[in-house]
């Protein structure tokens, strides 16, 4: 066995780990208020990274026709299209809470499910019709480097992946912990009519955290875009499942959960593949099932109980 | 000839609250059995315990000669125990009288293919379960309203939908948790008629919960009162009509 | 019994006149568009008695097509040339097809069992996203497996058997054999709609608890529903695949699976009339909207228009087209005094 390679994957999961947090505390969120598997999250995943991707062509840092060698994005405007795009996808996860899902707050549970797969497939294939269903070449955000160490490679894109969603959960974290608002969004999340009771913004607060949600995607889409290098209108859907399984893995509702299940899915997914690539595609699926049917409620979760 | 139902030192907890602690009963066939305290006082917990719903934490339950301790609701149901719901559980989508034929479900003999084949046996069984389901829906006052959804029925009907569908298990027993809730005292004077008629005239012993302690009082024949989950009186309406920590834990708070 | 024999053979004569029809004056195209709402009302009505009866909300069904479908083509192409990938397409006896067909539904269902079962204790959407899982897993099993074709799948797999007399019939007999499917699918179903089981699913549906206390037992209804329901999508898994003459494990993604959903509740979930109605209009929607994306250049236009559909049925008719009731039938007895045999004294 190649332990130096096994290694290498295992390094490799951790950055893929870490993108499957940025877009599962999204869905954790969500769940954690709405009850409700928010389909068209693993979109706005996608949406972030075409945000990103177009100001890059308007402004030609993109290889031309001819093939040309594409150039570099300053480190300024890097920073102002991924703030950009995480405005834009908070915009369309607040777009989507109010005019989806709002409505059919109090049908049931399976009317927003059916909803969420269908505003899933509006923003798929109506990104399919506006962005072509070609694969699109990603602009260069950081120059490609990667560091060896005792064989084990870093690649530069890899560090940034890791830092940037650490320190993104951290600040979720410190601002669901520490601020009114995030007080707001746990009060609510343990109950709509207390929180309204103690004058909270309930709707508000709803919004909030499609928001919240939506922006860490958006990043998420784009940390994954500079990565690949390549962006596809179905990005979102592999993702989607995954960075999903990740939350339910973590304990679904708890921010922490859905890193730590974020981390644990990216870096078995990585060591698996050293044997089968076929196979670690399938492995997000055999945790789920596993998950569900022996603790629900996911490692950091608790459990409720119905009463008859 | 032992009892009908026989409990013995159940107690269920819930995390830290003890909701129902060391209850014993024993009721025999035939008879018409309340069972009564204040709200929350353990008594839905305590039929969720006999019916198989919640698994207790301790104790037994032996229903005609067998124990039934942990048994599934779908099992302790084909023994011949069946029950209603306090908040009333019917199958809203399907009409009344579908309601009491899935009642009779439970004693039908027919497997999948019968049915899927239409065969003269599935024939039967369908008629065996029509014409008994119109029988207790008569026998209910119901037949009016059989073709009409479970979810279209007003509420009092929905209580006697719901005792109808629990008869067609053919059990021996029969709980009825609060079947008088939110009726008006007419209302409650028929359902007590009924309740009486269940006894005598099909021959199902009755466990009653109810709130209604006038009704309580002139239909059981044998009380027992809980409180804060424990048993506080067990005898005739009599005796627990005068006996002191009845009056103060129940009736003193049902009059304040 | 009987009655129900007979019926099923005046239905079965009625799907070789309706190929004979199809074949002498229809174009191939429409035959084509008409196969495939076939093979679609075969899934979407055997997914109505889990989604729709049991109330059991499966995202799944692509997988039960699938095994069905790698099942009977393999079976098929074994029975017919002896080894993968040989030989010229030619038709399949018809006892090496009816006994492909039975395995297809048979491992199909026996799926269906192993799925059931470990996710009884699952609800809603977490079934939802459980099932959707299992039918991922099967893809990549699928695609793993070198012995039927690894990711390119199954070439070559033989045609329907042809029918006596039909011998001339341009397409084959492919429609008498989705047909036929699609006959019986529809009347086994009303059968069990209408029976002791059919009501014991829907009470599973409507209060679970409830029916556990009167004897049902739930968790058996359920794996019941999941066996049914995939033992059909494992015929139209094997119909499809002899229809295409061959199959990948890319056939059946997610999407697949999603697309029969949205036929149930866009017929109204629980309703078979609307699991019929919802098929074809699902199945044919795409087929007249891909001129119209061809034209203006716009791939994905279909699904973008389906996907709306979804939401303004949501939002405006949760219920779907027909709600939870047989509304035709209805119709059909009120409109036809004494032909109906409901509603008792
Ligand atoms: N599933 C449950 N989980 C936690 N507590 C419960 C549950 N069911 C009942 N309880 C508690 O047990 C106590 C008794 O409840 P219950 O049996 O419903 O009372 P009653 O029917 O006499 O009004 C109450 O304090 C109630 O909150
Ligand atoms: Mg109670």
């Amino acid at each position: 066995m190649d332990f130096t390679q096994l290694l290498q994957n295992m390094t490799n999961g951790v950055a893929k780990g870490s993108c499957y947090a940025l877009v599962a505390v999204g869905y954790t969120m969500v769940y954690g208020v709405l009850q409700l598997i928010n389909f068209a999250h693993s979109d706005v995943y996608m949406l972030g990274a075409y945000f990103a991707y177009w100001p890059a062509k308007w402004m030609g840092y993109l290889p031309d026709e001819k093939g040309g060698r594409a150039q570099d994005v300053p480190l300024a405007l890097v920073g102002l299209f991924v703030v950009g795009s995480m405005v834009a996808c908070a915009a369309v996860g607040a777009l989507i809470e109010r005019a989806a899902y709002r409505p059919l707050r109090n049908s049931g549970r399976l009317a927003p499910l059916i909803t969420a797969i269908g505003v899933s497939l509006l923003l798929e294939y109506g990104g399919q019709m506006v962005f072509g269903t070609e694969p699109r070449l990603f602009p260069t955000f950081v120059e490609a480097q990667s560091y060896d160490v005792g064989g084990v490679k870093f690649a530069n894109t890899s560090i940034i992946i890791v830092v940037t969603a650490a320190v993104l959960m951290g600040a979720l974290t410190l601002f669901v912990n520490h601020t009114r608002q995030g007080r707001a969004l746990r009060a609510v999340s343990h109950s709509f009519n207390n929180a309204r009771l103690m004058g909270i913004n309930v709707n508000a607060t709803i919004t909030m955290t499609f928001m919240l949600g939506s922006s860490l995607a958006a990043v998420g889409g784009i940390l994954v875009a500079m990565d690949q290098p390549t962006i596809t209108p179905l990005m979102g859907l592999r993702m989607g499942l995954k960075a999903f399984v990740a939350a339910v893995l973590g304990g679904i509702g708890s921010i922490p959960g859905a890193a730590l299940g974020g981390l644990l899915l990216g870096v078995s997914e990585s060591v698996v593949a050293y044997w089968s690539t076929t196979y670690s595609e399938a492995v997000a699926f055999l945790i789920l099932i596993g998950v569900l049917l022996v603790r629900p409620a996911g490692i950091l979760g608790s459990a409720a109980r119905e009463k008859v | 000839m032992s009892a009908l139902l026989q409990a013995e030192q159940l107690t269920m907890r819930f995390g830290g609250l003890t909701a129902v602690k060391e209850f014993s009963c024993a009721i025999e066939s035939g008879e018409l059995f309340g069972l009564i305290g204040p709200n929350g006082a353990g008594k839905t917990t305590v039929f969720n315990l006999l019916t198989g719903v919640y698994r207790p934490s301790s104790g037994t339950v032996t229903f005609a000669q067998s124990d039934i301790t942990g048994q599934p609701p779908p099992v302790i149901a084909a023994r011949g125990m069946s029950r209603t719901f306090q908040n009333i559980r019917l199958f809203d989508e399907l009409s009344a009288l579908e309601n009491v034929m899935a009642g009779a479900h439970l004693r039908g003999h027919i497997n999948l293919f019968d049915a899927l084949l239409r065969t003269g046996r599935n024939a039967r069984e369908e008629k065996r379960q029509r014409d008994w389901a119109y029988k207790l829906l008569a026998f209910m006052g119901l037949e009016e309203r059989a073709g009409l959804a479970a979810k279209h029925l007003p509420y009092g009907d929905r209580r006697k939908l719901e005792i109808a569908r629990a008869l067609a298990t053919e059990p021996k027993l029969i709980c009825l948790d609060e079947p008088a809730a939110g009726m008006n005292p007419s209302e409650k004077q028929g359902l007590a008629q009924l309740i009486r008629r269940i006894r005598d005239q099909l021959h199902v012993t009755v466990l009653l919960i109810e709130h209604d302690m006038q009704l309580v009082m002139g239909l059981c024949e044998r009380i027992q009162v809980l409180d804060h989950g424990e048993t506080i009186a067990c005898g005739k309406p009599r005796e627990i009509q005068s006996d002191a920590r009845v009056i103060e834990a129940y009736l003193g708070v049902a009059d304040a | 019994m009987a009655r129900n024999f007979l019926v099923m053979l005046g239905l079965l004569a009625g799907c070789y006149g309706f190929n004979f029809v199809l074949a002498e004056f229809i174009e191939v195209v429409y035959v084509d568009y008409i196969n495939l709402c076939g093979l679609a009302i075969i899934l979407a009505v055997g997914l109505n008695v889990i989604n729709g009866l049991a109330g059991q909300f499966s995202l799944g069904h692509a997988g039960f097509m699938s095994v069905g479908a790698f099942a009977g083509a393999y079976a098929s192409i074994m029975l017919t040339y002896g080894v993968i990938e040989s030989g010229p397409l030619s038709f399949a006896s018809m006892g090496s097809f009816l006994l492909c067909l039975a395995l297809s539904g048979l491992s199909a269902a026996a799926v269906g069992a192993l799925v059931g079962a470990p996710t009884l204790r699952l609800k809603g959407d977490y079934l939802a996203i459980a099932t959707l899982g299992f039918a991922e897993i099967t893809r990549i099993v699928l695609t793993a497996q070198d012995a039927i074709g690894g990711p390119t799948g199954l070439k070559r797999i033989p045609k329907m058997p042809l029918l006596p007399g039909a011998e001339k019939w341009d397409g084959g007999t492919s429609t008498f054999w989705i047909y036929a499917f699609v006959c019986l699918v529809i009347l086994l179903s009303l059968n069990l709609q209408r029976s002791t089981f059919g009501r014991a699913l829907i009470c599973v549906r409507e209060n679970e608890l409830a029916a556990e206390t009167m004897g049902v037992r739930a968790a058996r209804m359920k794996v019941m529903a999941f066996v049914y329901g995939a033992f059909f999508a494992g015929i139209a898994g094997c119909l499809y695949a002899h229809y295409q003459h061959s199959v990948r494990p890319d056939d059946f993604t997610t999407v697949r699976s999603i697309e029969v959903v949205v036929m149930l509740v866009l017929g109204g979930l629980g309703s078979l009339t609307g699991a019929v109605v919802g098929a074809v209009i699902v199945t044919l929607m795409p087929q007249f909207l891909r001129p119209l994306e061809e034209f203006l250049n716009l791939s994905g236009l279909s699904m973008v228009v389906y996907a709306a559909l979804l939401l303004l049925m949501m939002l405006f008719r949760p219920q779907g087209i027909f709600g939870q009731r047989e509304l035709s039938l209805k119709l059909l007895r009120r409109l036809v005094p004494g032909a109906g045999r409901e509603s008792g004294p």
